[in-house]
């Protein structure tokens, strides 16, 4: 049960920045997802929040208390790792309880703490195995149970779900998103997958090369992306980009425009806003996703209802999109707000 | 996980082993034969003819105190050179392993003195503590102390296992820091995280992971100290004074070479020759339990 805040934090490795200034308020309980493509420091970020890495400049606080200068086991924090990270000679018993041996915790306590983990994460018929005897989701678990025993103010989550596979994945987020509510604890995730980020998240930050570009609500941040990076990160498939010139019609002041392949729709040609020809289709079932290309060259998507008819490949077509679909940009990527 | 090779009939299989069972038949089989020959038999002093005793070699030196002094000196030994040279590996390796910059030139120059020969090393430790014109004993002799190997036991038994450890730090080193680097960061961070201090880190998780590491550097070492050290004490102290650093092995060099007793060497061999099979043994044993953690 904390707060957590981060005041213009930067990072240095040597003379390369990889983190450029980053402000956070997390209230408490409340669940936040870091997202971004690789490399763009989110690791980094949740590390100095962990105190494994230093910080270079900036404030972190817990509840109000400066940590830049604590060690890990001072902070009050627990970390679920990308590997896991459970301690292979020990069984899940001692891997769970480790924390609470140390904290020198009467021996009933924590057998009993253990006990609650155990059952909350199903992971009672494995407590005497080792962590080489367990799937990938076991293992998971033990990670997520080592954090929860320890009540502690904060957790970390640094891509936990990203070992596992696509259907695993599917039921450990639920499983994540149930147990942090449950807990109410101040928690902060990292991941690359836009769809954990929307599902997961309370408010979601998105990352871009060591700046956090944008902070809010999952739909918010979908709806109304606050740079040009954001609303092509979000989103899938990815927004469409085109320059203003090559619109009829365009909207004057803006340096591009994002249009969603959900708000586009296919037309007859020579209709609607913009023409282009159709390179190929994917029908996915529930919707097809039409590929075309405009006649400067650059690729656009139409995502439409799967019932509809699917246009011939070859075939020239307009795209048209409903008047305020489209998201305008100024040259340096911000977007403009609407008049 | 086994992996096998099945083969149609017995001609390739043999010409492939040839060769390795040809050379131990030659530098193992043939000269332990000989060594378990000749432990039964007492040559006379020209060596013209020799008398079959039995076991008559054996139960002499079983009942004879300076072949088991010479075993209790075996065991200080090889204990002392086992956990100096293990303790200042590992307290190295632990370093290394949390450098970062440099650790290459740091590694390089850790691993040199593996490169001298035994002997060399022996050479160079006796003139640094040489008692007349060693240097260390001339700065010993500064401070008022009085180094001498040559009279005092104690000093001697000391330098042969400096000496002996010397080398043998830069190869435990190297085997240390592999394990410590073989460890995932994560799982030590994990532990930083979960409250473990340094020293509770070590105790708790690092140790218990670098175990088979430990162990089979626990048995290398002791068949080292055992049986590669002769050219140290051959150098230094010659097995002297009072056999006070006279090892198993070196016995064996000083009864039968020395002392012309052929029978009685050739039956401390052969103990020696138990010896090593038993450590070999204890090593597969736990190895084959110890490493899978
Ligand atoms: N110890 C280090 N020394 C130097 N540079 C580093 C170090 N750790 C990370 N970096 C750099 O910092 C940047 C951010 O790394 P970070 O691990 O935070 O990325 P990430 O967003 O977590 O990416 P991923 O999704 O791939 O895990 C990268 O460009 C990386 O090369
Ligand atoms: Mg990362």
């Amino acid at each position: 049960m904390a707060t957590l805040t981060l005041r213009n934090v930067k990072k240095r490795f040597g003379a390369t920045e990889v983190i450029h200034g980053v402000d956070i308020d997390v209230d408490d309980g409340e669940f936040i997802v870091i997202v971004g493509p690789s490399g763009c420091g989110k690791s980094t970020l949740l590390r100095m929040v962990a105190g494994l890495e230093t910080v270079t400049s900036g404030k972190i606080a817990i509840d109000g208390r400066r940590v830049n200068d604590l060690e890990p086991m001072d902070r009050d924090i627990a970390m679920v790792f990308q590997n896991y990270a459970l301690y292979p000679h020990m069984s899940v018993f001692d891997n769970i309880s480790y924390g609470l041996k140390i904290a020198k915790m009467p021996k009933e306590e924590i057998a009993e703490r253990v006990a609650v983990a155990a059952k909350m994460l199903q992971l009672e018929p494995y407590l005497s195995r080792r962590p080489r005897e367990l799937s990938g989701g076991q293992r998971q678990r033990v990670a997520m149970g080592r954090a929860i025993v320890r009540k502690p103010s904060v957790f970390l989550f640094d891509e936990p779900l990203s070992n596992l596979d696509a259907k695993l994945r599917v039921q450990m987020r639920l499983e994540i998103k149930a147990l942090q509510k449950d807990l109410g604890i101040t928690s902060l995730y990292v991941t690359h997958d836009q769809v954990e980020a929307m599902t997961l998240a309370d408010r979601m930050i998105v990352m871009n090369a060591g700046v956090a570009d944008q902070i809010g609500k999952p739909l918010d941040v979908y709806a109304n992306p606050a740079t040009e990076f954001v609303a092509g990160f979000i989103g899938s498939p990815a927004t469409n980009f085109v320059p203003p010139a090559a619109v009829a019609g365009a909207p004057s002041g803006a340096a591009r425009l994002g249009i969603r392949p959900e708000h586009a729709r296919l037309t007859d040609a020579g209709s609607g806003r913009m023409q282009g020809v159709v390179t190929f289709s994917e029908a996915l079932g529930a919707e097809t996703l039409i590929h075309l290309v405009l006649p400067s060259g650059a690729p656009f998507t139409v995502r439409q209802d799967g019932a509809l008819p699917r246009p011939v490949e070859g075939e020239p077509c307009g795209i048209d999109w409903p008047d305020g679909a489209d998201i305008r940009f100024d040259a340096d990527g911000r977007r403009i707000a609407l008049p | 996980m086994e992996k096998r090779v099945t083969f149609k009939g017995w001609t390739l299989p043999l010409c492939l082993l040839l060769p390795q069972v040809a050379i131990t038949a030659v530098f193992f089989f043939y000269p332990a034969g000989q060594a378990v020959y000749q432990s039964l038999f007492i040559p006379d002093p020209f060596g013209l003819k020799s008398q079959f005793v039995g076991l008559g070699n054996f139960n002499y030196l079983l009942n004879d105190p300076y072949y088991r002094a010479s075993f209790a000196t075996t065991a200080v030994f090889s204990g002392l050179v086992t956990v100096v040279s293990m303790g200042i590996a590992l307290y190295l390796a632990i370093l290394a392993d949390r450098l970062i910059k440099g650790a290459g030139t740091y590694r390089t120059l850790l691993i040199w003195p593996y490169a001298v020969a035994p002997a060399v090393a022996g050479v160079l430790w006796m003139f640094m503590f040489n008692t007349r014109v060693g240097v260390v004993t001339w700065y010993l002799g500064l401070l008022g102390y009085d180094w001498n190997h040559v009279l005092n036991e104690g000093e001697a038994m000391g330098l042969v296992v400096a000496a002996s450890s010397w080398g043998r730090v830069s190869y435990n080193f190297l085997f240390f820091l592999a394990g410590l680097q073989a460890i995932p960061k994560s799982v030590i961070e994990a532990a930083a995280i979960d409250g473990a201090r340094f020293w509770t880190r070590f105790r708790t998780i690092v140790w218990p992971l670098l175990s088979p590491t430990t162990f089979f550097l626990l048995v290398v070492n002791v068949v080292y100290a055992f049986f590669e050290t002769f050219g140290v004490i051959h150098t230094i102290t010659s097995g002297g004074p009072q056999q006070a650093t006279t090892i198993l092995v070196y016995k064996v060099f000083s009864d039968g070479f020395v002392g012309q007793d052929l029978g009685s060497s050739a039956a401390q061999s052969v103990i020696l020759l138990v010896v090593v099979g038993l450590l070999t043994v204890i090593q597969f044993k736990f190895i084959e339990r110890r490493v899978h953690y």
